[in-house]
């Protein structure tokens, strides 16, 4: 028998616990061409704003021992565009969308968040930590006040179950959960990339043109399953964890810590069908270990 | 469906000091790969460097299966790729990219290289042989010379300049593609070299009204088109620009549309 790997997060089912995540995977057409986009538990969309954004200068990716860097910024084609083009193309696959929305102002995520009340989407990720943008991003994501404001406002206007997504560049990451779950966020989402820097000795140069980036890739492994863990245990809402995750059995480790879905960010980048592999060997795992359903594995952390 | 795949080596070679060139068994890429496509490989042995390398076909046997790769030592990546031998396996995603298009009307071709850029040149020159090809490569040393019977072999007319003048033209190879602009114009310029080189190259093909295409380079993600990190500036409506990506909306990309020396490109 097959192994059972639905999950329910914030009242909406998946498939399996495995969503592509936000910024790795476009708005899903480059990776159709790699992988059935129906067998993937979710898809979350590149993170999106109210206008268009050019983005930062590049270079923009510099690799470091087991990750890299990003500084991105943002470039998107602004949610009206994402709604008329985009959107359509990605509801003929049987998968979750969730849409990553970003803004300057805590007005922008809302009328981001109006805007797509009435659209087919299964959920909003409400992007509080992008580390590449100067205003609105990590700014949001870094102190419990504004964390509570910015949540709450949004589920004010939302039209789908909201997941908060957190960045790591915080001292204590429970708070600012707790901070989410209080404004009324349906779910976590965790971690964003680590801000971090790469230079190049020779020349005396920043890598990036931004400069400072966002860590991604195994590297931030152990930082993101350590968050997994302490926020699943701080909040009753369900947690979607990442951070390096690259095979099947990082994603059991981050369901084992508390998650009740994974998202796979920067695997994206070393395959196409990264998504596709890692659900594979999720079943693998589960049969080599007798394991009938994946919610036994939520939380089951022996220590 | 398309997806990575594990091809055998089954040539390396070493062309010139810190150049190494590789024939990979790969059917499916040789039947489809065009001059300025690129394909994207894994780095072999050393899982700690996670992103791939975008590497031009230098050329590519349909009927034999092989595609041919040149590339330069220019970090611990491509140290660890000149390491393989043949019979290794290595993790290849391709052809990538849109690659040079020559369209009908075209029957005078400039196809210029300069460095590591020769490589995708080189490819262009065999390809392209329905057209009459002048050749224009660009070394800094006579020694940095590879592949010179490839291209006297499939070049109408092949102009050389070196750095140190120990062969061909004493100085820049936009010196000569200019000397030769200034007596005969071509329908279509193809380049694929450094930066500087590509801006002159820019610059002439605007003042003698020429179209023109460049192969640009960039640090590269996903090479796909979806993580947008290896981007360019474009022109974009009203003097305003935007960013294309290098991998999947070029690597060739119109001369007039790119910029070049612009603060946003980073450099
Ligand atoms: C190139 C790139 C772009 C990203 N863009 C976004 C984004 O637009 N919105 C967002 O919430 N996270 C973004 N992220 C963060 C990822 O979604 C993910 O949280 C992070 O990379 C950690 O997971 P990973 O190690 O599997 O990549 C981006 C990451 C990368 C590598």
């Amino acid at each position: 028998m097959r192994p059972k790997m639905a999950v329910e997060i914030c009242g909406i089912d998946f498939k399996n616990p495995v969503i592509a995540a936000s910024g790795t995977y476009g708005f899903g057409s480059e990776h159709a061409e790699y992988v059935d986009l129906s067998r993937i538990g979710g898809i979350a969309v590149k993170g999106l704003t109210l206008e268009p954004r050019k983005g930062n200068p590049p270079p923009r990716i510099a690799e470091t021992p087991s990750g890299m860097l990003n500084s991105v910024g943002l470039q998107n084609p602004g949610i009206d565009y994402f709604i008329e083009h985009q959107l359509p193309r990605l509801t003929e696959y049987n998968t979750r969308i969730i849409v990553n929305i970003n803004g300057n102002t805590v007005e922008e995520y809302c009328r981001i968040a109006e805007k797509l009340q009435e659209k087919p989407v299964d959920m909003l990720e409400l992007n509080i930590s992008c580390p590449n943008v100067r205003q609105g991003g990590m700014v949001f994501g870094t102190d419990p006040d504004t964390v509570y404001d910015v949540t709450r406002n949004v589920k004010a206007h939302a039209g789908q179950p909201v997941l908060v997504k957190l960045t790591p560049n915080v001292t204590d990451i429970k708070e600012i959960a707790m901070a989410a779950e209080e404004g009324g966020g349906d779910g976590i989402s965790l971690i964003n990339t680590v801000l971090g820097m790469a230079i190049d000795a020779k020349s005396r140069r920043p890598i990036l043109a931004n400069v400072v980036g966002g860590l991604s890739g195994p590297a931030i492994k152990p930082i993101a399953l350590r968050m997994v863990w302490e926020v699943s245990q701080a909040v009753d809402i369900p947690v979607v964890g990442m951070g390096g995750i690259v095979t099947g059995e990082d994603a059991i480790e981050f369901l084992l810590a508390g998650a009740t879905a994974v998202g796979v960010g920067t695997a994206n980048l070393i395959s196409p069908t990264a998504c596709m592999d890692i659900i594979n060997q999720i079943e693998d795992y589960m049969k080599e270990n007798g394991v009938e359903d994946i919610n036994e594995l939520i939380g089951s952390l022996i220590v | 469906m398309k997806g990575p795949k594990l091809c055998k080596v089954i040539e390396k070679r070493l062309l010139a000091d810190g150049v190494y060139t590789l024939v990979l068994d790969a059917p499916n890429v040789a039947k489809k790969a065009r001059p300025g496509q690129f394909i994207h490989i894994k780095v072999p042995k050393d899982k700690s460097r996670i992103l791939r390398r975008p590497i031009s076909i230098s050329d590519a046997d349909c009927e034999g299966g092989s595609v041919e790769i040149i590339f330069q030592l220019v970090g611990e990546g491509t140290r660890l790729l000149s390491a393989v031998k043949a019979g290794n396996y290595l993790d290849i995603l391709g052809p990538l990219g849109n690659g040079f298009t020559v369209p009908r009307n075209v029957s005078r071709l400039f196809l210029v290289g300069g460095g590591c850029g020769v490589a995708p040149i080189k490819f262009a020159a065999s390809k392209f042989d329905h057209v009459q090809r002048t050749c224009f490569i660009g070394f800094k040393r006579g020694d940095d010379i590879y592949e010179l019977p490839k291209f006297q072999k499939n070049s109408d007319r092949l102009l050389i300049a070196t750095e140190d003048g120990s062969i061909g033209h004493k100085g820049l190879v936009t010196e000569i593609l200019e000397g030769e602009l200034k007596r005969n114009l071509p329908d279509l310029i193809l380049a694929c070299g450094p930066v500087p080189m590509l801006k002159v190259i820019q610059q002439l093909a605007g003042q003698y009204g020429v179209s023109c295409q460049l192969s640009l380079e960039q640090r590269m993600g996903c090479g796909i088109g979806a993580c947008m990190t290896c981007v360019c500036a474009v022109h974009g409506d009203e003097g305003d620009y935007t960013y294309k990506r290098v991998c999947r909306d070029g690597p060739v990309f119109l001369s007039w549309e790119v910029m070049l020396d612009e603060a946003e490109n980073g450099c």
